[in-house]
């Protein structure tokens, strides 16, 4: 089984987000950004059905400040193959259309059973980049997956709903999967074995194609307009945690 | 032109919610765009039946197939593919959910129409329809302007839904050949497993996010949830690493809660979140981040770390 893992990087949004001066876009001036949490979870995956299965895991990703720690890491952790995109887009963010675009074009001389990457990502305003990619590609695609066993005609996979519902799906490979959850939660690589693959790991360089997509109109980005703010619960530990238990005691929410 | 059509989100005959909710925005939009609000409903061969509970729609376009009676990403957008092909809709409306997400990106490929994803806002300003869409994790809100046709993934609980009768005039339309040669099969649906806590069920619930760190230390929040004579739930990241069992998950893929009180530590609220427990009588969070936008459905706020102010609550309660 050969799976291919593409790795989104998003801003990190344990930092604060600036918007550019014309109000459409973030200011990507300063921007931090981080391995797209869902893809950890579909690299987790990967290397999950590669144990099981048999076959390699090539974890991809688009050149950026992050690209080659993220793709070492991804080695740690059980990738094969690494393969870095590379262009002329490092200025601009790529929307969820181009993106796809690009990997289409970017895949099509490969051999693969399956595509895995993160069924959603914080900033895919257009869309979110499987299905895209599946729909461009032909192929067969799940989002929302929370397991994935191999069969004997290709995988078998578990699909979550709302309320904790779950479907069992049959799909026939090669396809394309939006993971939510591994099955397990994605192992830790320790520093040191990040830092040997950089030394047994070589990153391949894949030439993104130019693409052209058109774009949504964004008229404006500013931080949500809450209707209502929490009345915010000041002072030393102690002071806060008195007067929480003073609303839970005036709201009869105490036992004793 | 100018119908606003809606993608129908049925299991066995039920229509979601979340159908609803758009129907009634599209009821609202479409005089305004010329066209009438039309939902399209895919389901196995006895489904026309359900089109008696689309309030809202003044047309159903109905595909009822054998091969559509059990959901499958594969074979409804093939046949959604097919059926809206040659139709000219001024905006196609889908919930943001598990068969939405499926649905809208595939649609906007073979459709050539943009889409817009996480929209919780939806105006007609002139000929143009504005969606807002939150993104970042709830930190920013996007408007996007469609000045041509064009698809909206919607969030859940983002608008009323639609009331009133409901008897759209049913069109049946035949099965597409689309569905021939498919490479994804149904196999069976699983029901959350019971003999757990039911959080639904709670008047008390303590509920824990990322910020806990790691497994060791739910304690903590168990204590106090102990205290309090309540149930811990969590959001996604926790029931997805296994921390706690997918039952006690609150939000778009777990469950709505409505307790008395929903006391959360570590959680930011993601929209996703926001969505299964925003009702709760009273909401008392805790987080490190000022922002978080937790605060702004939180009724009472704490900007703090979790390991100190948690355990001081339930020293004062026992």
């Amino acid at each position: 089984m050969d799976i291919i893992v593409l790795i989104k990087q998003v801003p990190d949004l344990a930092e604060e987000l600036e918007i550019n001066s014309e109000g459409t876009d973030l200011d990507r001036e300063y921007l931090t950004v981080v391995m797209n949490e869902f893809c950890e979870q579909a690299l987790e995956e990967a290397v999950l059905l590669k144990e099981a299965a048999g076959g390699t895991v090539t974890a991809v990703t688009m050149d950026g400040e992050e690209a080659e720690n993220i793709l070492f890491t991804a080695a740690a952790k059980g990738a094969d193959n690494l393969v870095k995109v590379t262009g002329d887009f490092e200025d601009s963010a790529l929307d969820s259309h181009a993106l796809s675009a690009i990997y289409a074009e970017v895949l099509a001389g490969r051999s693969y059973d399956v595509i895995m990457t993160g069924v959603q990502a914080v900033d895919d305003l257009d869309g979110q980049l499987g299905p895209l990619l599946a729909s461009r590609l032909n192929l067969p695609h799940v989002s929302v997956v929370a397991g994935v066993t191999p069969d004997d005609e290709g995988l078998v996979v578990t699909q979550e709903f709302g309320g904790g519902l779950t479907a069992e799906l049959a799909v026939k490979t090669p396809c394309v999967l939006g993971v939510q959850a591994a099955k397990q939660s994605p192992r830790y690589a320790p520093v040191s074995k990040v830092r040997a693959m950089k030394q047994e790991k070589t990153i391949e360089d894949a030439e993104a194609p130019a693409v052209e997509t058109p774009r949504l109109k964004v008229r404006a980005m500013r931080t949500p307009e809450s209707s209502s703010h929490a009345e915010m619960l000041t002072g030393s530990t102690d002071d806060v945690a008195e007067k929480v238990v003073a609303l839970l005691r005036e709201r009869g929410l105490v036992k004793a | 032109m100018g119908d606003v059509y809606v993608i129908v989100e049925q299991r066995d005959g039920a229509v979601a919610p979340v159908t609803l909710e758009l129907l009634g925005k599209a009821a609202e939009i479409a005089p305004s765009l010329g066209g009438q609000a039309v939902a399209v409903l895919l389901g196995g061969s006895g489904i026309a039946s359900s089109a008696s509970q689309l309030a809202g729609a003044a047309r159903a376009i109905v595909i009822a197939e054998d091969r559509l009676a059990s959901y499958t990403p594969e074979a409804y957008k093939a046949a959604l593919g097919e059926v809206l092909a040659g139709r000219e809709p001024r905006l196609i409306m889908v919930g943001n959910t598990t068969q939405g997400m499926d649905l809208a990106a595939g649609l906007s490929i073979s459709l050539n129409l943009p889409l817009v994803a996480y929209s919780t806002g939806l105006v007609v300003e002139g000929s143009d329809v504005v969606a807002t869409s939150r993104v970042y994790g709830g930190k920013i809100d996007a408007e996007v302007v469609l000045d041509s046709p064009g698809i909206v993934s919607v969030q859940a609980g983002s608008f009323p839904p639609a009331t009133g009768s409901a008897s759209p005039e049913v069109e049946e339309v035949k099965s597409p050949s689309a569905l021939d040669n498919l490479s994804t099969t149904f196999k069976a649906l699983h029901e959350p497993a019971g003999g757990d806590v039911d959080i639904t069920a709670q008047e008390v619930l303590v509920s824990v996010g990322r910020g806990i760190q790691s497994a060791d230390n739910l304690e903590v929040m168990q204590e106090l949830a102990d205290a309090l004579g309540g149930a811990l739930s969590a959001s996604r990241p926790i029931t997805d690493n296994g921390w706690l069992p997918k039952t006690r998950q609150v939000g778009k893929s777990g469950l709505n809660v409505k307790p008395k009180l929903y006391l959360c530590a570590g959680i930011s609220g993601a929209p996703e979140h926001l969505e299964g427990m925003r009702d709760a009588e009273l909401i008392i969070a805790i987080n490190t981040d000022e922002n978080a936008p937790i605060f702004d459905v939180a009724h009472y706020g704490v900007t703090a770390d979790l390991f100190d102010i948690i355990p001081a609550i339930t020293e004062r309660l026992k």
